[in-house]
């Protein structure tokens, strides 16, 4: 790790917010699953943190810091450090601090009451989505310089694929319900990163009715061991992609 | 030291640099004069690697600006105004940077000590007054024995004393045969300070020349004198 | 005189029901079963010593019992069918049956009854036969714990394990079968049961079951076939305290009931299917005290499906407990656990005091648009199902259960 990775995990975890989202996903975890009998609903409750809580928080907390670190990045700037160097140290700070936060939240809770597939694939599909919201608040705190913009783009980008995507794609099944549409509804929703993780988790929750006629054909694809390859490197591709634009107008932004 | 030629650099259709070309050297002292919104603090962050030019090329002792960044290790900078993160403090700042630049040789803590910024190490930067931080740019300036300095701004906010400490060791290190850089309104302060001064306006650059010259052109003695002059004859006339 | 009597029928008795022993074997009286059978008389034995026994062709005409010792193996050599029984009261017990031939037309078999009574089929292994046991016009016939395997990986190209066609009062008790066609086979045979065997990765069914009436399979375990259960055209079937487990796939189902009438579900446990139950064109049924645990659908009862009455069950995480096809509900529901119920019982008499509407809006959208199960477990999909819950549009709302248990059952 970086000397200036080091110094921004330091202060992101003077923020004391990061604590707070750990001692919250804490609570939450432990408690559904103390208190349901069977692990399944806990499971659920904690897919719907995974699917809705993790990716907000990821792409508020990211979008504000940065907004909040400009003095930092400008005093770094001034050093003989690469403006490269300093964009990584920000996206590693942040994302290992909300993979932390996660980890210690969720993830022991996960591991210890439901230590088996299904655990650690919600494991590292939470991990995945973190790591991709913080991309993402990189790509919408680049954006612009406004902050309060900066902040409204983020909370769309979050809106639009935790919910809008889902009505418009179940809208396009309404409409082209006597087509054959399955593999291009399967192409489209894997566009979506929280669809995406979501049919991983999905695939190992609802296995019996996902054996069923179009489940067979997601089986098909996301089943296997390529499918999940697939699907790993899309996610991968949506931690890459927005980072790489914001790093590109980063190297270019005058401050 | 620094060669700046045919720089350009427009904000949408603000053109802030127009074609810039200026060539600084070892053992200068120069001052960057011009009006509000003339391009200065854009052409020294420009050097800073922190502006990018729309074109031209900017060389720090014989390096492309826009090739490597090792070259800021030459370069101490006091920004206008300091802009730090809140919740270090001063202690934190100091030390951080220390810690990023590594460098092995002997630090210059000169200022730390005359500005007494020891006693308040653990004071967080967004309870300090302006004239504090400044006094934290300045120190983290010239921290690390830098060849050329680039102050903008310097002695805005400080007090007459701290003003008069700054003032001093800027006069030391520029006999060390550095360059120095310097922005600043108050030209009466630079008097016994400044060999050459730029004069911009509207992102050009209206005149570059030793100040001796400057002197014996107006027949003044003293550079606001000698400037006043000069925009009096409305040779450069301001747009207010 | 009395005595005399008694002793001169029992000199009868005697001379009756004990044949001869016959042994067969290598350095035994008999080389050869084929002989040993020749030369045997109704009521005899035939004792078969361990060996590989290839005799093309062995067929029982007489009323004898075939017994293997020691790994008696009989050999098809994948061109005969290996034993045939033509007559009644035999008993073929312990032996090896193996690789009877393969043929569409003749369907050669390890074991086949042919028009007789009171045949007693126990303890053999039969092993990569196309069809295993197959009684045919058979009546008041055994077949008890045999164990079947075969190695068929297309439907058209292995038989059935247990086959029985247009039979009377079989019992069919303790057999294990895999990898054939359809575990067991039952079409147009009536007054009898099939209880305790297991039927474990089969091609097609575990239990197919046509046109027989009067039946009860009980305590089975159907699990991992290709097309889990299958009961059809049939009245009067009663299944109790069966497993129907890990049936997966777009058309397998725990148990799949097409034109069923006046039959008893009873006390049966449908766990990790892709759907528990599948009815179709059934009528008067009683679908009472079943475990419907973590099936992908608990029950797809289509419209056609009258006055059945499906009651205290427990429906314990199912991805869907219930669904349908149509908007007309003549089913009724009563009594059962729903383990997504989320009312409340003030009265503490354990019955929930709201309603239940076990069909959810989504299963009702995934039922008319399939691909729409990419969206489950959205968040979109939760706001959806949530509103339809407080007020239902779509789902019939008669569909529902008034006295829903409050805590599962216990069974």
């Amino acid at each position: 790790m970086n000397r200036v990775t080091k110094f921004i995990i330091l202060d992101i975890l003077k923020n004391k917010i990061i604590l707070i989202y750990t001692l919250l996903l804490s609570i939450l975890s432990w408690g559904v699953f103390s208190v349901e009998d069977n692990s399944t609903k806990g499971i659920l409750t904690l897919l719907n943190v995974i699917l809705l809580t993790v990716p907000l928080v990821s792409v508020i907390f990211s979008t504000i810091y940065l907004y909040n670190s400009s003095e930092f990045i400008e005093l770094l700037l001034s050093q003989p450090i690469p403006r490269e160097k300093i964009w990584r140290s920000l996206f590693f700070g942040l994302t290992f601090s909300l993979l932390f936060a996660f980890f210690v939240g969720a993830g022991i809770p996960l591991l210890v009451y439901t230590p088996n597939d299904v655990g650690l694939m919600m494991l590292l599909v939470g991990l995945f989505i973190s790591t991709v919201f913080v991309s993402i608040a990189f790509f919408s705190s680049i954006s612009t310089r406004d902050k309060a913009k900066g902040i409204g783009i983020a909370i769309m980008l979050w809106l639009f694929f935790a919910l809008l995507f889902d009505g418009l794609v179940l809208f396009l099944l309404f409409q082209l319900a006597d087509y054959p549409i399955e593999k291009i509804m399967i192409g489209i929703t894997s566009l979506n990163p929280i669809d995406l993780a979501r049919i991983l988790i999905l695939l190992h929750i609802d296995v019996s009715a996902m054996m069923g006629y179009t489940g067979a054909i997601f089986k098909e694809f996301f089943g296997t061991a390529l499918g999940i390859i697939l699907s790993f490197v899309i996610l991968f591709l949506w931690i890459i992609v927005p980072y790489s634009i914001s790093l590109i107008k980063f190297k270019q932004k005058d401050l | 030291m620094i060669e700046i030629t045919d720089v350009n650099k427009s904000f949408g259709k603000l053109k802030v640099l127009n074609r810039v070309s200026l060539s600084f050297k070892e053992g200068e002292c120069v001052a960057l004069i011009g009006p509000n919104g003339c391009g200065k603090t854009t052409l020294i962050k420009s050097i800073l690697g922190m502006v990018i030019p729309t074109n031209g090329e900017i060389k720090v002792k014989g390096q492309l600006v826009s090739e490597d960044y090792q070259y800021r290790k030459q370069i101490g900078y006091m920004p206008q105004i300091g802009r730090y993160p809140d919740n270090m403090t001063i202690g934190q700042i100091i030390f951080m940077i220390k810690e990023l630049r590594k460098s092995s040789q002997r630090l210059d803590e000169d200022l730390l000590q005359q500005f007494c910024l020891t006693e308040m190490f653990d004071k967080p930067m967004r309870t300090l007054s302006g004239g504090t931080t400044q006094k934290v740019s300045a120190t983290l300036a010239f921290l690390f024995n830098p060849d050329i300095l680039i102050l903008d701004e310097p002695t805005a906010g400080l007090d007459p004393l701290a003003s008069e400490i700054l003032k001093e060791k800027i006069q030391t290190e520029k006999q060390k045969g550095k360059l120095i850089l310097i922005t600043s309104h108050l030209l009466s302060e630079l008097d016994d300070l400044i060999t050459h001064l730029v004069f911009m306006q509207d992102g050009n650059v209206k005149f570059h020349k030793p100040v001796s010259a400057l002197k014996e052109e107006t027949g003044e003695d003293k550079i606001s004198k000698a400037i006043a002059k000069l925009l009096r004859n409305n040779m450069y006339e301001p747009r207010y | 005189m009395t005595r005399w009597l008694h002793i001169i029928f029992l000199c009868f008795f005697f001379f009756q029901t004990y044949g001869r022993t016959l042994y067969v074997g290598a350095g035994k009286e008999f080389v050869s079963i084929k002989t040993a059978i020749q030369k045997s008389k109704n009521g005899d034995s035939i004792v078969v010593w361990g060996g590989l026994y290839k005799e093309e062709n062995l067929v029982i005409d007489k009323s004898i019992t075939l017994i293997g010792k020691k790994e008696a193996t009989l050999d098809g050599q994948k061109k005969y069918e290996v034993l045939s029984i033509k007559a009644n009261y035999v008993v073929v017990s312990g032996f090896k049956v193996q690789r009877s031939g393969y043929a569409t037309l003749t369907d050669p078999c390890g074991i086949k009854v042919y028009d007789s009574h009171h045949v007693i089929i126990t303890n053999n292994i039969l092993e990569d036969n196309f069809f295993g046991i197959y009684l045919q016009y058979s009546k008041h016939c055994i077949v008890k714990d045999n164990k079947l395997r075969a190695y068929g990986t297309e439907e058209q190209q292995i038989g059935n394990g247990i086959h029985c066609w247009k039979s009377d009062s079989l019992q069919i008790i303790g057999n294990d079968v895999s990898g054939h066609r359809d575990g067991i086979y039952f079409e147009f045979v009536t007054n009898s049961v099939i209880w305790r065997n297991c039927s474990i990765g089969n091609i097609r069914y575990g239990l197919h079951f046509m046109f027989s009436n009067n039946d009860a399979y009980i305590s089975n375990i159907f699990k991992n076939n290709g097309a889990g259960v299958a009961v059809m055209f049939t009245q009067k079937v009663k299944m109790f305290h069966n497993t129907f487990e890990e049936n997966w796939g777009d058309a397998a189902y725990g148990l799949m009931l097409k034109e069923i009438s006046d039959s008893y579900i009873l006390g049966n446990t449908f766990k990790k299917n892709t759907t528990g139950i599948y009815m179709e064109g059934t009528n008067r049924i009683n679908v009472e005290k079943n475990s419907f645990i973590s099936n992908g659908w608990g029950m797809k009862i289509q419209a056609s499906c009258m006055d059945n009455t499906i009651t205290k069950n427990n429906f314990l995480a199912n991805t869907f407990d219930v669904s349908t096809n149509g908007s007309l509900v003549l089913n009724t529901f009563d009594a059962n656990y729903w383990d997504k119920y989320e009312g409340y019982d003030l009265n503490k008499d354990n019955i929930g005091d709201v309603p239940y509407h076990p069909l959810s809006i989504f299963s009702i959208i995934v039922e008319k648009t399939p691909p729409a199960m990419l969206l489950f477990r959205s968040f979109m999909v939760a706001l959806l199902d949530k509103s339809e819950k407080i007020i239902p549009s779509l789902t019939p709302d008669n569909f529902i259960d008034n006295k829903p248990a409050m805590c599962a059952l216990f069974l």
